[in-house]
């Protein structure tokens, strides 16, 4: 079923802020393999110049999607979850993250095109600090296998 | 903050040597809980063989992960990589064996840029396949 484009531009800002912690991105980095004191040490993060504990490129990823979510598992938006797969992912730093921030993400369904037989929605999410800070700008490519068909 | 690597001292088309990362069912388990993806096509080979895969895959992000250490080792500084993206060309399967996959991730300087950035163009390979296709990184070099 090709997706309802009524929802093209529609924003969804996450309803509690994200609280970064220091466990957190020591979790996240043991989990990609990666020793990087500066992901696990604080003395190390302020040693090389960070204000704390800095999280990796990807980490993101682990709540850019939560605003969005409600939109994506609405019945009248029409997503097969069963047939999503990954298209592309995009990261734009603004400035680095680091344990403490307190992010709010707000994720807009900023296009969607049929290719072939498949659908590519793309959400992006802008991320601030609560208190209205930048900080990075994430874009999630998501391919709907067979929905344009 | 600082990367280690000097802007003055790389050129364009300066190539960065391959690392290869070896990916197990218990880096995917562990990514799972991670990063909250509990895609049974992840960690369970009877769901994925079920959906048509031929056996557990690796998450796309764990394999941009992976790639993304490679850019952030070769800096020195992971707040370095101010931009970074991705698209999964292709799957990683991950056997439930001794070796299960290796990912062989290398770059190359593709353009020099201002205020100190460089663009590095990654390569990531997964047996024969190419797994990830117009990966790029922007990186702030010291």
């Amino acid at each position: 079923m090709a997706l309802n484009r009524d929802f093209l531009g529609r924003a969804y800002a996450s309803s509690v802020p994200y609280e970064v912690s220091r466990v957190k991105i020591k979790e996240f980095a043991a989990a990609i393999g990666d020793t990087n004191p500066i992901y696990r040490d604080r003395e190390a993060a302020v040693a090389a110049g960070h204000p704390d504990v800095v999280a990796p490129p990807t980490f993101p990823i682990i709540f850019s999607l939560s605003g969005a979510g409600e939109a994506l598992s609405d019945p009248e938006f029409g997503l097969n979850f069963a047939m999503v797969v990954h298209g592309e992912q995009r990261f734009s730093y603004q400035r680095p993250i680091y344990a403490g921030d307190q992010l709010i993400c707000t994720s807009t369904i900023s296009e969607i095109r049929s290719v072939g037989r498949n659908e590519f929605l793309t959400v992006k999410s802008d991320i601030t600090t609560v208190g209205g800070e930048q900080v990075c700008t994430t874009y999630n490519v998501i391919v709907e296998r067979g929905g344009a068909a | 903050m600082a990367a280690t690597i000097k802007y003055d001292e790389v050129e364009a088309g300066q190539e960065i040597p391959a690392v290869e990362y070896p990916v197990r069912r218990v880096n995917l388990v562990m990514y799972a809980g991670a990063s909250g993806d509990f895609n049974p096509i992840h960690w369970n080979e009877r769901f994925a063989t079920s959906v048509g895969l031929p056996d557990v895959i690796a998450h796309g992000m764990f394999t941009m992960a992976e790639a993304g250490r490679f850019v952030t080792d070769w800096a020195g500084d992971p707040a370095a990589v101010v931009d970074y993206g991705v698209r999964f060309s292709s799957m990683v399967v991950v056997p439930d064996d001794e070796n299960g996959a290796t990912l062989v991730v290398s770059g190359v300087i593709e353009e020099k840029l201002e205020d100190k950035r460089v663009l590095v163009a990654l390569t990531a390979r997964s047996g024969d396949s190419r797994v990830l296709s117009k990966a790029r990184a922007v990186v702030q070099l010291s």
